[in-house]
């Protein structure tokens, strides 16, 4: 039967029916790619060439600005990974992140369920979703001036907690202080893309839970948990990438300090290159965010991959 | 023994009240504050006890704003990149749609997941490679190297939402134009575009809204304080006159209006394009 196969290919090209066929397969195919050849090239160039580049930079010497680049092979990443501020970034990355995404998931799905509630009128949830939704729509350097001039020491809220405390220059509260910041900042991402999930839960689910005599805790954990699943681990997935890389909120806010409590891995990589010039350093410590990055990357493609 | 129904229902909606008001105030009070600050003297701000409301509403601030040269480039500077980035993604991301939503072809699979995949890459990773590019190229310092290195995280986000959008679209609409002779180039554009302006507006806006609200690159691949743009001017404006808060808040809230501008004309569209594509895909 194997013996067949290169036969009938043959046969396929004398007879010249398929051969048309295959060749406006072929005329399809290089159709499709002169139109996605804006974005191959520019994927090419803004994507491709810069990782070969930061690899490039990461194995030598005085990268871009030292005179001669000497190859020095792994000499960079023995001195990043033994660098114990690199860890300590990484520490403060994976606290910073990992609270910010559970803040983001309790409060987004706390506040979308309030507001898909029918115990109040349509017109009320309008405006109380408005609202809600607002800090989405401020750019991070709003929010990082907004959030000092509320949090400074004669500001508003230690006016109305009767305190004089120190929020963003504390080394005990700045970590703590900038990652609430950014649970304000960031949980109506989640509120918005749950409460469109919730709207599409198919109510006779909760009424043939509720005739089998569930009350409303276990119809939240056997009926709306279950059917968000996906789009909460679609949510949470984006978030861990998203926040794990996240830059200006910290940079507008504590710039890292005081002294390295609020240091994340890419403030950490931003000042090896643009404070001290390191771009060989900084180049080995933006290789290595980008492979904690891929992780997630791949497990996230692959739940994508799942729900299709 | 139980309270009665009504009862219940009463005391649930009481609950719930009380937990969408809470909410408000955290979520819209840091807002408001921004807003009555901006109308406010500079030593009003941090008189005690503080006041929501302004005894001696001015438009100092605003007007501070306007009539400062350099405040005022910032604006055109964010206007012209993020306009630029728009309309430029729509062009490229378009046409990639078009063939990932229409065309079966060798490589497809493998081009979706480097397009889901490009989106996790860090921006720190890029920005050291982008530095040393834009200086080699003579870039540095200018229009071009904001709007073409914006593109790496438009375009992802506009390609995958603009293909969910063509797949809601039948096919035969377009396939029909085709058949008849016409080439896909006016299938795409004559057939396809004009029906497609729902998602071509939410694309466009959260292409807008991402290139408006960029910080990193914008810090690091410009110099000069003529080609800053909005985020770096609000960091800038807090470092030069930092204790003129009213100045700061109004230079804040006019950098939101184009945002809330767009998100409140166009939520419906928004959403929706943003469920339909980037959670879904």
């Amino acid at each position: 039967m194997s013996l067949k196969t290169p036969v009938l290919d043959t046969e396929v090209i004398v007879t010249g029916v398929p051969q048309s066929k295959r060749r406006r397969q072929l005329r399809r195919t290089a159709e499709s790619y002169a139109f996605l050849s804006p974005t191959m090239i520019l994927l090419f160039v803004l994507m491709i060439i810069p990782i070969v580049m930061v690899i490039g930079y990461s194995l030598q010497d005085g990268a871009i600005i030292g005179k001669d680049h000497e190859f020095v092979g792994l000499d960079n990443y023995m001195a990043v990974l033994t660098n114990p501020s690199f860890w300590n970034a990484t520490s403060n990355t994976v606290i910073f992140t990992v609270t910010s995404v559970v803040a983001h998931l309790i409060i987004g799905l706390g506040f979308a369920m309030m507001l898909n509630s029918t115990l109040i009128g349509a017109v009320p949830r309008a405006i109380f979703r408005g609202l809600y939704v607002l800090p989405w729509l401020f750019t991070v350097a709003v929010i990082a001036v907004l959030w000092r001039m509320l949090l400074a020491p004669n500001g508003v809220i230690n006016f109305l907690l009767n305190t004089n405390i120190e929020w963003l220059a504390s080394p005990q509260l700045a970590l703590g202080t900038v990652t609430f910041i950014n649970i304000w900042a960031g949980y109506p991402f989640f509120m918005v893309s749950l409460l469109a999930g919730l709207q599409g839960i198919p109510s006779d689910l909760y009424e043939a839970a509720s005739i089998d005599g569930a009350g409303p805790v276990q119809r939240f954990w056997n009926v709306t948990v279950p059917q968000l699943r996906p789009i909460i681990v679609s949510l949470v997935l984006l978030d861990l990438i998203w926040t794990s890389q996240q830059f200006a909120l910290i940079w507008m806010t504590t710039g890292g300090g005081p002294i390295n409590v609020t240091e994340v891995l890419s403030t950490f990589t931003y000042k090896l290159a643009f404070a001290k010039y390191d771009f060989s350093q900084a180049a080995t410590s933006a290789v290595l965010v980008l492979l904690m990055s891929m992780v997630l990357a791949v497990f996230y493609v692959r739940h994508q991959k799942a729900r299709d | 023994m139980a309270m009665s129904i009504q009862t219940r229902t009463r005391a649930a909606r009481v609950g719930l009240v009380i937990g969408l008001l809470i909410g408000a105030v955290f979520a819209a009070g840091p807002v408001l504050w921004m807003l009555s600050n901006s109308f406010k003297s500079n030593t009003e701000i941090f008189e005690l006890p503080p006041r929501l409301i302004t005894e001696s509403f001015s438009l100092d601030a605003y007007i501070a704003i306007f009539t400062d040269p350099e405040t005022v480039r910032f604006f055109i500077n964010s206007y012209v990149v993020a306009f630029a980035v728009t309309a430029l993604t729509l062009l490229v991301a378009i046409q990639a749609a078009y063939a990932l939503s229409r065309f079966d072809f060798r490589g497809k699979r493998v081009l979706n997941v480097i397009i889901v995949s490009v989106q996790a890459v860090p921006p720190i990773t890029l920005l050291i490679p982008y530095f040393g590019l834009m200086v080699g190229l003579g870039l540095y310092n200018t229009y071009a190297a904001l709007i073409l290195t914006y593109m790496v995280f438009t375009l992802p986000y506009a390609i995958i939402m603009m293909t969910g959008y063509f797949n809601t679209l039948p096919k035969e609409l377009d396939e029909a134009v085709r058949v008849d002779g016409a080439g896909s180039m006016t299938a795409l554009w004559r057939v396809l575009v004009p029906i497609s302006v729902p998602g071509i507006v939410s694309v466009g806006i959260y292409t807008f809204m991402i290139a408006w609200n960029e910080y990193l690159f914008a810090l690091t691949l410009t110099r000069t304080i003529d080609m800053r743009t909005v985020p770096i001017g609000i960091q800038l404006l807090m470092g030069q006159h930092s204790y003129e808060w009213n100045q700061i808040m109004a230079m804040s809230v006019l950098g939101s209006i184009p945002v809330l501008i767009l998100f409140l004309f166009f939520q419906r569209y928004f959403i929706s394009g943003l469920t339909a594509g980037s959670v879904k895909s």
